[in-house]
């Protein structure tokens, strides 16, 4: 059923905190998340003309990088995009065939590649590229928060999370339940100030981006150490009259 | 987003054919064409019904898995494409009720079709329109006259179609109605794309790259490096850039070939000149023009997922 499901305030809303002050833009969330789902639960996720030019493929997770600001203030953010569990995701509700539903019990969005008829129009209605097209056969794939790692109980407790969390080297990534205000992430996006992408929408997404921090005054107003010392810098007495004599 | 052959002659076809099976239940239903020959009323639905057909089969050539398409039907609740498959099959049995009451000489159940045909005309071509005015992601899908623009296509190429049809036949009387309801059509299609396509050019509000990516408390955002070097799904399926360079021309072709034509060789007919040589070449340019439209429809809109792309 595309209609969402009735969920209660407080209910588990599992989703992904992505902090943008840390991201290197490495890129292992991605090659992990297409590792793991290339035999996960919407395996598998198709490559074409992997080895000649104009190589392309189905990939969950695809990590941008901007240049935001200018002058002293700008910098450079790199920015993982992937789907982003909405509370009222439009991608279920304009499904015409009930494939694209979103989970009640811990609001993950998925696709029922069994009843999928292709017809793209999910992909039309997230204004996140979220979701990609399996063209070999002919049904939409997206990120599936790894559901298959996180309620895995064959691999060890500490490794049921998803590729992306557990591969990131800098720990720009982390999983949790967000519907939860004491949760770890809840926390984590209260203290560094959350934000929701492109809010105007109204799709509430859980997903949350912590925004670069501020830079330390003392690393943007810091300035070169003088490098014309004057003689009363120079303690060594025979380097303070070399530098007189030469000075003349 | 990029116009799909199969979904641009879709609604092309659909839409006239939906177009001239509302002017053909609705003017019956009003005691026109009484006079004209069975065959004439007969073809006029047999038309309707082949390019309603038409366009639905080749909407199923868009679809990964066609032979799921029957599925389409259970969302209706929710989805406006569930709900045009919905209207799609509920228009068919008064259509086929009229073809043969138009046939036959049912005068009662023409009528009764015909109301019953054009109502379900109307709401399939609302849902169409309506799949894509609910998008947020499209704003210039959310333009408050992408619905009227729908409901204006069908009617201008329905009335162009079913004029046409009545002058091959050399029905005199019945040429009128239909010819008149083109001249309308085709104005009111002018009116409503000139107003659309100005709007669109002064820029519609909607998120910007600074709200996608959460980056505008730092200030403007640029892209730096893409996160992939060749082409993928989502930057050939919506963020088709090729049109644009030829919208202004393709405009003035759909306004003027496409609209104006049109309606000016209906407003001839109507003067007295021979109806069918005006007529026929008019209801094709019609078409053309419908054709026209929907493909800038598609090539011109913008959808927000290029916002992280460039």
């Amino acid at each position: 059923m595309t209609s969402l499901p009735e969920r209660p305030a407080g209910a588990k809303k599992l989703g992904l905190v992505i902090d943008l002050d840390t991201c290197v833009g490495c890129q292992a969330c991605a090659v992990n998340c297409k590792e793991w789902n290339a035999s996960g639960h919407s395996a598998p996720l198709p490559d074409f003309k992997p080895y000649s030019a104009g190589a392309e493929g189905v990939w969950f997770n695809r990590v941008h990088s901007y240049e935001a600001g200018e002058g002293e203030k700008g910098r450079t953010v790199h920015f993982p995009r992937s789907c982003l569990h909405c509370e009222t995701p439009a991608c279920v509700t304009v499904c015409p065939t009930g494939a694209s539903y979103k989970r009640a019990e811990d609001g993950i969005v998925l696709v029922n590649a069994e009843t999928c008829i292709g017809c793209g129009l999910c992909a039309w209605a997230c204004p996140y590229g979220a979701r990609e097209m399996d063209e070999d056969a002919g049904v939409m794939k997206k990120c599936t928060l790894c559901i298959d790692r996180i309620y895995n109980e064959t691999i060890p407790e500490a490794q049921r999370q998803p590729a992306c969390v557990i591969t990131c080297p800098t720990r720009a990534r982390h999983f949790g339940d967000l519907g939860d205000p004491d949760s770890a992430v809840s926390q984590l996006v209260a203290r560094r100030g959350g934000q929701d992408l492109m809010p105007e929408l109204g799709y509430g997404p859980v997903n949350k981006y912590l925004p670069p921090r501020e830079r330390s005054s003392a690393l943007t107003e810091a300035k070169p150490v003088e490098d014309a010392p004057t003689p009363m810098d120079i303690s060594n007495p025979l380097l303070r009259w070399m530098d007189r004599v030469l000075s003349r | 987003m990029k116009p799909a052959p199969s979904i641009v002659f879709f609604t092309t076809a659909s839409g006239a054919g939906y177009g001239l099976l509302f002017w053909l239940g609705l003017l019956r239903a009003f005691g026109w064409g009484a006079e004209a020959p069975p065959a004439f009323g007969a073809a006029g639905a047999l038309l309707a019904l082949a390019l309603i057909t038409a366009g639905l089969l080749s909407s199923l050539a868009h679809l990964g898995n066609p032979q799921r398409a029957w599925r389409a039907f259970s969302q209706w609740r929710s989805s406006w494409l569930s709900r045009e498959g919905v209207a799609a099959v509920l228009t068919y049995p008064p259509a086929l009720l009229l073809l043969l009451a138009l046939w036959f000489e049912w005068p009662v159940a023409a009528a009764v079709a015909g109301l019953l045909s054009a109502a379900g005309a109307a709401a399939t071509v609302y849902c169409t329109a309506m799949i894509y005015a609910s998008l947020e992601t499209v704003r210039q899908w959310r333009h408050p006259l992408v619905v009227p623009g729908y409901f204006a296509m069908a009617a201008f190429s329905g009335a162009a179609l079913l004029a046409a049809l009545a002058a091959a036949w050399g029905l005199r009387g019945s040429v009128l109605a239909p010819a008149a309801l083109a001249v309308l059509g085709g104005a009111a299609a002018m009116g409503l794309k000139h107003a659309y396509w100005r709007a669109v050019d002064a820029g519609l509000p909607g998120p910007t790259r600074e709200s996608a990516t959460s980056l505008g408390a730092i200030g403007r955002v640029r892209p730096l490096d893409p996160p992939h070097t060749q082409q993928n799904y989502l930057l050939r399926e919506m963020g088709f850039r090729v049109a644009r360079k030829h919208a202004a021309r393709l405009r003035g072709v759909a306004l003027a070939a496409g609209f104006a034509a049109p309606a000016a060789l209906a407003l001839m007919a109507l003067a007295g000149a021979p109806a069918a040589p005006l007529l026929a070449p008019g209801a094709l340019l019609a078409l053309l023009g419908v054709l026209v439209e929907r493909w800038l429809m598609f090539a011109e809109a913008t959808h927000t997922v290029t916002l992280y792309y460039h």
